[in-house]
């Protein structure tokens, strides 16, 4: 491995020509100051450098690497977003400034939430969610004062399929709902029988995602949204598989009350190495009251901050500030950049990469979880067979990827089905990429066959083999604590 | 590609959605722009941006920001990777968090911590929810909150805490210091109390006498978060060994650490535990391991806490972080170290006294508090403080924050940031525009 930069520290070794230099006096009692300093690097600005550029090349990322990551949209991030979000009047600004200070910013904002609008066919948007998951937390809380303002108490069952994301469930939790698993027919659908025996007086709502996360668009997504209606609970839309639809429908359209986008998924924002993503949220007329704050407002020709006085009955704020308003601007700024024709080529290229990707492998041998279904924006194949034949795991088959230099899709989720690979190409790979990508997948196939010890072992050309991950959480060796 | 799948035209590929439910495009979405079009409308707006020389802090803190910083963060590497589940092929990333768990565990003198929360807020509101499954009395629902915490975060903390129908308690402050004090506290011995947040500095910029407090609600069984500012941690007593045991958990915004103000976001929460409770942790965490060979290499660890594999059960549905904010952090630590650290938290606590003794030499401003601050101050104005912060900007300088919303006790009260990139012209400056308009 590279050494921890703390290994490379040494007494008195500076890098802060930037920092102060005078002498400040400074004026604490001493009975607030810490004993000791604390334990930090000591290294010159070039070791800082070569360190975390060499770490840096480590990783797999879209920039380098085939990402086919599922459920994720690991897309090509126009490098130009990076650029122009990074503007000093975009990043110098305090949040506390007065909005006349700002407007530039708050246009954007203020166009993103109408986009975001006309792109889900929902009637009110707030930016203001952190991410994903807190889009879902804001979502699920909606629902909540929904049910709380008409007096309609006794609601406390959250419905979520069992394919549906790890995030569905502990979102519905977190807020105090019980969760009722409904079960997913053989052919990807959900099973409207056993849903309409799940739904009742005790039904807030349900949370989805179409298409959904198995890979397959929910066909009967009417039928579902009358019976949740019926039995006056609210549709919640998982917006993790937007980029599969974009411009091509829309959740507000399909019976679906409130809903959550992740703009680093969908809108070609960056992923981080885990993060800021940005998870707006978008609701119908039903929830427009309940919208968490600030929103951005247009007041003569001033874009202004909504906030409690504006929305009475606001679930309230999520961040100290307004969310990630960085990650919101790199968005506005492929929205812009792709325009309406370009966003709708987003949903069909992804879709036409997917469907494509998928006939290529089942040619290959590869067996799909849906043989008979449309793939959306990403698919299923299960290694189930293989796996039995030749003692070889998903996990075994993802890590032999690496080595080829493809990043590996993603294992064992949904659970539902075993061994299995979710794929999601995306729309920014070329045919040339995507048939290179099935050739690899080929070649492992064949490894397998004939020497499957050797897809057991891998991967061998990354920086370090096969990790052990039941050491690291019996060690548990979570900081440096000096030279061993 | 259409013939490999066997279909005539991308529309084929969307049959399975109803007919009545797919549309013709999107209406109101103007057509694309090229790069050098974007570029023109983005530097339009941006050049409208600039509020000019900025005295606010109350959550969001200006620090000068080396330029590695961002160029290292940037790379393609670390900006267009995900969350590291492919440990082998993400050693970067993992080995960054790692280090970074490292430093930020050293500065607050905490045992564990995660790879980072949404930002401060939520990451206080998190360790509230983490404090009530580490609290022995289960049906203890009290958490204390100081008057003089973040008046947002009190806000957030409402919102995210809800759904556990806690009773949120605000304790004030004392009039004279703006701090809590020990016979404030005695009035909220009770069983009910699970924790109490103690921010340091506070909301006033005012310092508590944090070990007290500590021992206070640790002898009454009370958990103990506390809310540091980074920064100030390089000088300030940090969590760890506040009182006889130290918090139990640490909470708070890392924007000070390498982040731009940039309208308030992205930033990250930072979020520290001891290690005997670090299953009650959530979001990722790094650990150490090795491969088979022996070499030493990284992965995400413990994620049996975690919503994508315990789902109903996790700790939190926290998915998606701010890795990239915490590796800014990672970057910006190792780059000024123990002791520039030192020296940016020592010029702008330096700086805030040399302009609080300069306004108040101003007629028309007095002192609110007699306390001891890190690098915020209160003031007291004569005029309404909008109409004066409004003149300000007009002069271009952000003059603070206005509290007579939030603490209209308070009456006409200014709170003032200064930290290490105000020169002692830029603080004449500020003090002669005041004089000017007062």
């Amino acid at each position: 491995m590279t050494k921890l930069i703390f290994e490379k520290s040494r007494k008195d070794r500076r890098a802060y020509s930037l920092a102060p230099l005078k002498n400040h006096k400074i004026n604490i009692d001493a009975k607030f100051l810490r004993n000791a300093a604390p334990i930090l690097p000591e290294v010159s600005e070039l070791e800082v450098v070569r360190h975390y550029t060499r770490l840096s090349q480590k990783n797999f990322s879209v920039d380098t690497h085939f990402y086919p990551l599922g459920s994720c949209t690991m897309k090509y991030n126009p490098h130009i977003l990076q650029n122009l979000s990074t503007l000093n009047g975009f990043t110098s600004n305090h949040p506390s400034v007065s909005e006349k200070f700002s407007q530039g910013m708050m246009q954007c904002l203020f166009e993103a939430q109408e986009y975001l609008k006309e792109i889900t066919g929902f009637q009110g948007v707030s930016l203001t969610p952190s991410a994903g998951a807190q889009g879902e937390f804001a979502g699920v809380s909606m629902i909540y004062a929904y049910h709380e303002a008409r007096g309609d108490k006794g609601r406390v069952e959250m419905i979520v399929p069992d394919a549906a994301h790890g995030t569905n469930p502990a979102s519905a939790t977190m807020y105090g709902y019980t969760v009722r698993e409904i079960p997913t027919l053989c052919d990807g659908d959900i099973d409207i029988e056993a849903l309409k025996n799940a739904v009742g007086p005790q039904t807030a709502g349900i949370l989805l995602t179409n298409p959904s996360t198995l890979g397959v668009f929910e066909r009967k997504i009417k039928e579902i949204s009358k019976i949740i209606h019926d039995a006056g609970g609210l549709l919640y839309y998982d917006g993790a598989n937007l980029n599969a639809i974009l411009g091509k429908a829309r959740p507000g359209d399909m019976g679906f009350d409130v809903m959550h986008m992740n703009l680093h998924k969908t809108f070609g924002t960056p992923h981080g190495g885990g993060g800021p993503g940005s998870g707006p949220v978008a609701v119908n007329n039903t929830l427009l009251p309940f919208l968490p704050i600030p929103m951005v407002g247009k007041k003569n020709d001033l874009y202004i901050w909504l906030t409690e006085k504006d929305c009475p009955q606001t679930i309230g704020r999520l961040s100290a500030f307004a969310g990630n308003i960085g990650i919101v601007l790199r968005a506005y700024i492929y929205i812009r950049l792709l325009g309406a024709a370009g966003l709708k080529r987003v949903g069909e290229y992804s879709t036409l990469n997917s469907n494509y990707l998928l006939r290529v492998l089942q040619k290959l041998g590869f067996t799909a979880a849906y043989p008979d279904r449309l793939a959306p924006h990403e698919f299923i194949i299960t290694l189930i067979k293989e796996a039995k034949e030749f003692g070889i795991t998903a996990k075994d088959f993802g890590k032999r990827l690496l080595d080829y230099g493809v990043h590996a899709p993603t294992t064992y989720f949904p659970a539902l089905v075993p061994e299995c690979f979710l794929i999601e190409p995306t729309e920014t790979e070329s045919k040339q990429e995507i048939d290179a990508f099935a050739e690899i997948m080929a070649k492992i196939l064949a490894e397998i066959k004939t020497n499957s010890d050797l897809v057991k072992g891998a991967p061998y050309t990354m920086p370090v083999k096969r990790l052990d991950d039941v050491k690291a959480a019996k060690d548990m060796d979570f900081m440096w604590r000096g030279q061993k | 590609m259409l013939d490999a799948i066997g279909i005539k035209s991308i529309d084929d590929l969307f049959a399975e959605i109803p007919k009545d439910l797919r549309i013709d495009g999107l209406k109101n979405i103007p057509k694309g722009l090229n790069e050098l079009d974007i570029s023109k409308l983005l530097k339009e707006r941006a050049a409208k941006d600039h509020a000019g020389l900025c005295f606010i802090g109350a959550g969001a803190y200006e620090h000068y920001i080396p330029a590695v910083v961002s160029d290292l963060t940037s790379r393609g590497e670390f900006l267009t990777a995900y969350t590291p589940y492919q440990a082998e092929a993400s050693q970067g990333t993992l080995q960054v968090i790692y280090e970074y768990q490292s430093m930020i565990c050293n500065l607050m003198q905490m045992e564990t911590s995660n790879a980072s929360m949404y930002d401060g807020a939520s990451a206080l509101s998190e360790a509230i929810l983490m404090a009530l499954r580490l609290h022995k009395n289960k049906q203890a629902k009290t958490i204390l909150l100081p008057q003089a915490l973040h008046p947002t975060y009190r806000k957030v903390i409402k919102t995210i805490t809800k759904p556990h129908h806690l009773e949120l308690v605000t304790i004030p402050y004392d009039p004279k210091t703006g701090t809590i004090t020990l016979d404030t506290l005695k009035a909220y011995t009770n069983n009910n109390v699970a924790a109490i947040v103690i921010a340091q500095p506070n909301f006033f910029g005012a310092l508590e006498d944090v070990d007290a407090i500590t021992d206070w609600a640790h002898q009454n069984s009370i958990l103990v978060i506390g809310n540091l500012n980074p920064i100030a941690a390089a000088l300030l007593k940090p969590p760890g060994s506040w009182g006889e045991s130290g918090a139990d958990i640490a909470a708070g915004d890392g924007q000070p650490l390498g982040a731009p103000l940039a309208n308030g976001g992205p930033y990250f929460g930072y979020m520290c535990a001891k290690k005997e409770n670090i299953r009650q942790l959530p979001g990722r965490i790094v650990g150490r391991t090795t491969d088979k060979d022996g070499k030493t290499g990284f992965v995400l660890t413990l994620q049996a806490r975690e919503q994508h594999i315990r789902r109903g059960k996790a700790t939190s549905n926290i998915c998606s972080n701010q890795a990239l904010m915490a590796t800014g952090a990672t970057i910006y630590m190792s780059l000024l170290g123990a002791e520039g650290l030192r020296r940016v938290a020592a010029a702008s606590n330096a700086n805030a006294n040399l302009l609080r003794k300069r306004l108040l030499k101003i007629e028309g401003i007095s002192a609110v508090f007699n306390n001891t601050f890190f690098h915020e101050f209160v003031i007291k104005l004569q005029k309404p403080v909008g109409e004066v912060l409004s003149n300000l900007a007009n002069k271009g300088v952000q003059g603070g924050f206005d509290l007579s919303i939030d603490y209209p006790k308070l009456g006409n009260s200014l709170l003032i940031c200064t930290t290490e990139t105000k020169s002692e012209d830029d603080l004449e400056f500020y003090a002669r525009q005041l004089e000017e308009i007062l």
